[in-house]
């Protein structure tokens, strides 16, 4: 562990980690982390599944209403777009963890800025072609909702404002874990930056990925849920 | 090999062997130790600092509740001259009351008060490890925990809610005055989820990741498997209640709807949200207290555990069976068919409870029981836990429900478990580890004497309270019939009793701090691997990493370490002839 590496003149982080001193060994550390960190996915899963939970009985209360409502509010192209966005991100992080594992610097770093630009395009999509207007045209959860529909194409109906609570909560809350998640991969990167992760060393690439992964899973759920069906 | 290995870690920080003295010690003058207890990520240093967290709640909630019991010493009337007679507070402030009761005792003290307490200090204690796995996690649950705590003490001073603690929609976000306060008393409750999640967390990593070598899972002390099972629920049910009081909160502030009827959202979708996590979480109270009371009852009883397994696996099966339950608590409020599935469902946990309390028993047949403070404590345990596990069972039927649903019978009924169970396990933990976490003897007689006023003062208080139920007593009002009087006044007199036990073991531990006898190492005979290090342990727990070479109750076959031979004889082996069974 101690040798340098050949390139380089001084140790690099990655070569030289050591665990935390309670730790008997850096692989205790790393799968102790690991497992922490699929615990936490585990509360993340029961924390969206409240939104999944609420989504399926509001829906079985109004269901006419809420397929009238999906079709009409919201458009399945943009959440198209957003899935592929995501899906795109998945697979670049799956490789920076496999590039840090094979100590290629610069595949790491590209992999995870590529990821981090994708959880942004979600974003910026997210804000700018669904949010905006739909404030704009009053499409507003519960008693805020304000839209009065297109002169007699579409008529709302009294669940609407509830649909929209939910489509506006879940994303919301989603939203959210993505803008964690980009703040994540930018952190990795500036750490990649400074060579801390290689093949001895890349426990915060891999779960940082696992959070990624199951972001990007919560999405292919909202996705058809929200707005195919 | 082991120990040359701690001897090389344990020196290699710092150098000079700093961390051989006790974790007590000042760091220097009082800002520097403020300072680093501040910053510390040291478990025993976050437990020690929970525990007085904890009781400071434990005594504001107790504040609430005398209030409580005071107000109803008599029924309010209006006396032939037209003057409302027997009214201490007006009833706005008697619901506030009872709610920040509830709030308090539940999200502040009693989730907290044992894993987060005990388990900080005692897990890696018990399991040899130097840490918790994530110690800088750990200290984020502590500051976490202190953020969601000033939050809702926020909420209290800001005029309170009166909304009781289970913040049932659509009244929590009717009423405009109240928005402001059940909107922080609800993000006080989201943030103390945080706290109980992290914490559990890090539990669950340390059982998995960081037992002493050669210790396997059933080599554990069951305080361990307790917190273990209790860590579980905490990480599988805390999030529910996070979205719960995430979407109240947004309900309060955006009036979204989802749980409001007008708007068309569903009020009962919130109950069962709530009693998704509300009632795992009454086994998140319970189950460390249980792992209290197998240490309490194996070591005071100097016996080992009779049913080790049984007692081990019947922890894992309150958690799991703790998730399928939830829906006993709205036997009016759903249909026939899901009460009698949940009804059926309910009868599941009295299996397991009932498999600790006689395992309990049976350890303690033929064992040297000595009446120490611990001891009586969990002698008491296994009465009031009895009677309200056994209460509990009258109200999982749904027939006889139907009738105390919302009465004192409820009432009493929870607080023998919670206050009679998890209560009185931590009191009994409190008295049986203070000398290892302060190095300190507390007085043996003073301990008895608070022992025995919190018990008279204990069930005085409550057991009435199920004679006032049956009869029709319902819980949450400020006043009542004047044929109930009487039971109301035997049970404030018991919270008095109550009072003067807890101040009785308040001062007697202030007391111990002060000027108590220096405790030996093992003061009581124990085998798990927290008495074999100093009292107060040292910074990194062990001087060299503890190997396990017998298990956590086998008083027949060991001399605990540290004691002496003579106050721990050995039963002489058994002759051949003798062992054929």
């Amino acid at each position: 562990m101690t040798t340098a590496s050949p390139t380089s003149s001084k140790p690099l982080y990655h070569e030289t980690y050591k665990h935390q001193e309670h730790w008997r060994n850096n692989e205790d550390e790393f799968e102790g982390a690991k497992l922490g960190v699929w615990l936490f996915l585990t509360t993340e899963i029961l924390l969206f599944s409240g939104m999944f939970c609420g989504y399926a009985i509001l829906r079985f209360f109004y269901l006419d209403d809420f397929t009238a409502a999906s079709s009409h509010y919201l458009n399945w192209k943009i959440g198209a777009l957003n899935t592929g966005v995501l899906l795109i991100s998945s697979f670049t992080v799956a490789m920076s963890v496999r590039a840090s594992q094979l100590n290629k610097q610069g595949q790491l770093m590209i992999n995870l800025l590529i990821s981090a630009i994708c959880g942004v395009i979600f974003l910026v999509v997210k804000l700018g072609w669904e949010y905006g207007p739909k404030i704009e045209k009053g499409e507003l959860p519960g008693a805020m909702f304000a839209y009065g529909g297109h002169a007699g194409e579409y008529i709302p109906s009294t669940s609407d404002p509830v649909f929209l609570s939910i489509y506006w909560v879940a994303t919301a809350i989603h939203g959210f874990h993505v803008l964690i998640g980009v703040v994540l991969l930018l952190w990795l990167a500036w750490r990649a930056g400074k060579k801390h992760f290689g093949p001895k060393h890349y426990t915060a690439v891999e779960n940082v990925g696992l959070y990624w992964h199951l972001v990007d899973l919560v999405w292919i759920f909202l996705f058809p849920l929200l707005y195919l069906v | 090999m082991s120990t040359t290995n701690a001897t090389s870690t344990g020196n290699d920080s710092h150098g000079d062997g700093h961390h051989d003295v006790s974790y007590l010690h000042p760091k220097g003058p009082l800002w520097v130790t403020l300072w680093d207890w501040a910053t510390t990520i040291d478990h025993k240093k976050i437990g020690v600092m929970y525990m007085f967290a904890t009781t400071f709640m434990f005594f504001l909630g107790g504040v609430f509740a005398l209030a409580v019991r005071a107000e109803l010493f008599m029924p309010t009337q209006v006396n032939e001259a037209g003057e409302i007679v027997g009214q201490l507070f007006a009833n706005n402030i008697y619901n506030r009351m009872f709610t920040l009761h509830g709030v308090v005792m539940v999200f502040l003290f009693i989730i907290p008060a044992i894993p987060a307490a005990f388990g900080n200090f005692l897990l890696p204690l018990m399991l040899g490890a130097k840490d918790v796995a994530f110690p800088r996690l750990n200290l984020l649950s502590w500051y976490v925990y202190l953020l969601g705590a000033g939050v809702a003490i926020i909420a209290l001073l800001g005029g309170g809610i009166d909304t009781g603690w289970t913040f049932y929609t659509p009244y929590s976000i009717t009423g405009t005055e109240m928005h402001r306060q059940v909107f922080l008393m609800t993000m006080g409750a989201f943030i103390l989820g945080f706290s109980s999640i992290f914490t559990g967390l890090n539990f669950v990593v340390t059982v998995h990741k960081l037992r002493a070598p050669g210790m396997g899972w059933f080599d554990m002390p069951l305080f361990v498997w307790a917190i273990y099972a209790t860590s579980l629920i905490q990480v599988l049910a805390t999030p529910v209640l996070g979205i719960t009081v995430l979407l109240l909160a947004i309900e309060q502030a955006f009036h979204v709807g989802i749980f409001d009827p007008a708007l068309g959202g569903d009020p009962v979708l919130f109950m069962h949200f709530f009693w998704f996590y509300s009632h795992p979480a009454v086994y998140i109270m319970i189950l460390p207290g249980m792992g209290i009371m197998s240490e309490l009852i194996a070591v005071h009883a100097r016996k080992r555990i009779f049913g080790y397994k049984a007692i081990a696996f019947s922890s894992l099966g309150i958690a799991a069976v703790s998730f399928i339950v939830w829906g006993h608590h709205l036997f009016t409020a759903q249909t026939a068919m899901a009460n009698a599935i949940f009804s059926a469902l309910t009868f599941f946990v009295a299996i397991p409870s009932a498999i600790k309390v006689f395992n309990w028993v049976a350890t303690l047949y033929k064992s040297g029981i000595v009446f120490n403070t611990p001891m009586l404590y969990a002698l008491g345990f296994m009465f009031t836990f009895t009677i309200g596990g056994v209460t509990g069972l009258f109200l999982a039927t749904i027939a006889t429900d139907i009738n105390l649903h919302d009465t004192y019978f409820v009432v009493a009924h929870f607080h023998y478990v919670m206050m009679g169970g998890a209560g009185i396990a931590l009191f009994g933990g409190m008295h049986h580890w203070w000398p290892k976490m302060f190095g300190k003897m507390y007085n043996e007689k003073a301990g008895i004497a608070g022992f025995i006023f919190v018990f008279i003062g204990f069930n005085t208080t409550f057991f009435i309270q199920f004679l006032m139920g049956s009869q029709g007593m319902p819980r949450r009002y400020a006043t009542y019939v004047p044929e109930f009087t009487i039971y109301h006044q035997i049970s404030t007199v018991g919270s008095w009793l109550l009072l003067i036990g807890f101040l009785i073991h308040l001062f007697n531990f202030i007391a111990s701090l002060r000027n108590g006898k220096p405790a030996p190492r093992n003061p009581w005979g124990g085998l798990t691997l927290e008495w074999t290090t100093d009292a107060p342990p040292i910074e990194h727990n062990f001087h060299h990493e503890p190997v396990i070479h017998h298990g956590p109750y086998d008083f027949e076959d060991v001399v605990p370490p540290f004691c002496d031979e003579k106050d721990y004889p050995l039963p002489a082996p058994l002759k051949p002839s003798d062992k054929k069974h």
